[in-house]
């Protein structure tokens, strides 16, 4: 059978290599899973039994339900300073990854160049690939605390892109930026008239002051589309349950897609959410404060054992510099001898190389023997 | 009102102190070099604080958490709800310091509701125990009543679930 050009383009994910090898093995410890270890709040989890048993399950409104949409536009509100209106301007989705995938589909036209801040989340190469776009790399260094500057969007070109993707809270470095930072990022997309697409789907996760979203600054909301969900925040991963968040012609460009290949978000997973924004606010506290003290238990490993890592303020991972140079090696070797999973940089596209992403969403004993293990085997 | 120390330090919780009682609270076999590490302290620090919290009485003490069915023998634990009559010289406080010295006694508790203390009790054997409540809580003369309730399973305890918990199904690696 003949399969389609753009996607033999694109190779399977780097990740894949390291989930096949630490499934070979029994005792591993892995540092390298990308969602908590928590299971969703009981309430929500509750929820979604309880509309179950009411036999709530139908379709829903193609952009999701009316009372979710509203829960949502009110907690962005709340939380972020964002104002979107829930019937225009408000998408659920199948995780946030269907809504990149449909964003990428509603806004991207063969040959556009499309800017991507990397290291980055492993979907938004390929993503873009698959609308025909063309990838722009923008790296971040570890010398800048992995932030976007728009010196690096110039030196990389992104002035003659259309489009900017970027992700902070970040996977895999685990980086924040403030609003002071995110500033001039803003300015160069108002400046070279770029759509900005705004992966937040960590922001419930940030530890050093509160999250700033892009959409917030001056001009942006009307050229940016943010995505979020429940997948982190609320441990909800399996519940695929995420939305977009935009003005309102991309929104319905959106939802045109989605309507045909989704119809609609899953309505089990629906309920969930609508009761993991009234009622879950605590246990998001509460996972967020474990998180907490994990990364300062592993960031004060790391600087003990001697290896470089900057401080990350959000999300769950740490990105320490790989004491060999070769990351990937490091990583394979580290797993062959001590049975802990990490995830070599690389994977993560540009910047990455030379970095580890540690996942700190692991039970603190599990931390704790794997952050041993890595001490023996550097020591 | 319960004769324990109420000086502005001891209820002064915030910071570093609050975070130190949480994570003993968690686990209060964490060494001194990961609380610093996960407090984000340093180690004498630490040391002080909980040395603080210890002498203030913040801090009564740590014990391990144990699954009673895990236990041979298994321990007879029963609730027991106490009434009381109260005159002009006898409080609850007074009532409470005559039951808390008993060894048997494992909990003492001023509750709301239909009635006054919940006392938790602990022996080798239901006649053990049901001695000790007959013999030694019901003639107290301010008792006017007890009503007792033997545990028979403990599904968690102190915020531990009893049983082997879930399991990890996440994939081990993913993005
Ligand atoms: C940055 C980022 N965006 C999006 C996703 C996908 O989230 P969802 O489960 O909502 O599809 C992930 C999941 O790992 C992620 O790390």
């Amino acid at each position: 059978m003949k399969l389609a050009d753009r996607v033999e383009a694109v190779p399977p994910s780097g990740i894949r290599r390291f989930f096949e090898l630490a499934e070979e093995r029994e005792d591993v410890i892995s540092l390298g899973v990308g969602e908590p270890d928590f299971a969703a709040p009981w309430s929500a989890r509750e929820a979604a039994i309880d509309s179950l048993e009411r036999g709530r399950t139908s379709y829903t409104a193609n952009r999701g339900m009316a009372e979710l949409r509203a829960a949502i536009a009110a907690h962005v509100d709340d939380r972020y300073d964002l104002q979107y209106d829930p019937d225009e301007e408000v998408l659920v989705t199948a995780g946030a990854s269907e809504a990149l995938d449909v964003a990428f589909r509603a806004l991207v036209d063969p040959g556009d160049r499309v800017a991507v801040a990397q290291p980055a989340y492993v979907s938004y190469v390929p993503g873009v690939t698959f609308a025909g776009g063309e990838v722009v790399d923008v790296p971040t260094r570890a010398a800048e605390e992995f932030v976007l500057t728009a010196e690096a969007l110039e030196r990389h070109g992104a002035a003659d892109a259309e489009l900017l993707v970027l992700c902070y809270p970040n996977n895999p470095t685990g980086a924040t930026m403030s609003r002071d930072e995110l500033e001039p990022v803003a300015r160069f997309a108002r400046e070279h008239d770029l759509t900005v697409l705004s992966d937040e789907i960590y922001a419930a996760l940030t530890y050093a002051g509160e999250h700033a979203s892009i959409a917030t600054l001056p001009g942006m909301a009307e050229r940016t589309i943010v995505f979020n969900g429940f997948s982190k925040a609320y441990a909800m991963t399996g519940l695929r349950l995420g939305y977009a968040l935009g003005p309102p012609a991309a929104v319905t460009a959106m939802n045109r897609i989605h309507q045909y290949s989704l119809l609609s978000a899953p309505t089990t997973a629906q309920h969930a959410a609508l009761d993991a924004l009234e009622h879950c606010g605590n246990a998001v506290a509460e996972m967020r404060s474990q998180y907490d003290r994990r990364r300062r238990f592993v960031l004060s490993r790391f600087a003990e054992m001697g290896i470089d890592c900057f401080e990350a303020t959000g999300a769950f991972y740490a990105f320490p510099e790989s004491p060999r140079a070769d990351a990937a090696a490091f990583a394979e070797a580290l797993l062959e001898e001590t049975g802990v999973a990490v995830v070599p940089g690389g994977v993560f596209g540009a910047g990455g190389a030379g970095h580890l992403r540690v996942s700190y969403a692991t039970g603190l004993a599990d931390l704790r023997e794997a952050m041993d293990r890595i001490e023996r085997f550097v020591g | 009102m319960n004769g324990r120390d109420e000086d502005a330090s001891s209820r002064d919780d915030g910071g570093d102190r609050a975070e130190l009682r949480a994570l003993l609270s968690e686990n209060a076999r964490h060494s001194i070099a990961d609380l610093a590490r996960l407090a984000d302290m340093d180690e004498a620090a630490v040391e002080a604080t909980i040395e603080e919290l210890e002498s203030e009485g913040v801090i009564r003490g740590y014990q391990a958490v144990v699954d009673p069915s895990r236990v041979e023998p298994e321990p007879v634990r029963a609730l027991v709800e106490c009434n009381v009559t109260l005159d002009r010289e006898t409080g609850y406080d007074d009532i409470a310091a005559r039951l808390v010295e008993f060894p048997e006694a494992n909990s003492l508790r001023l509750v709301s509701g239909d009635y006054d203390f919940a006392l938790e009790v602990e022996g080798d054997s239901m006649s053990e125990v049901s001695r000790f409540i007959a013999e030694k809580v019901a003639p107290v003369p301010e008792i006017t009543q007890t009503v007792t309730h033997y545990i028979m399973d403990t599904y968690k305890e102190r915020g531990i679930e009893m049983s082997d918990g879930h399991e990890d199904d996440r994939l081990s690696v993913s993005p």
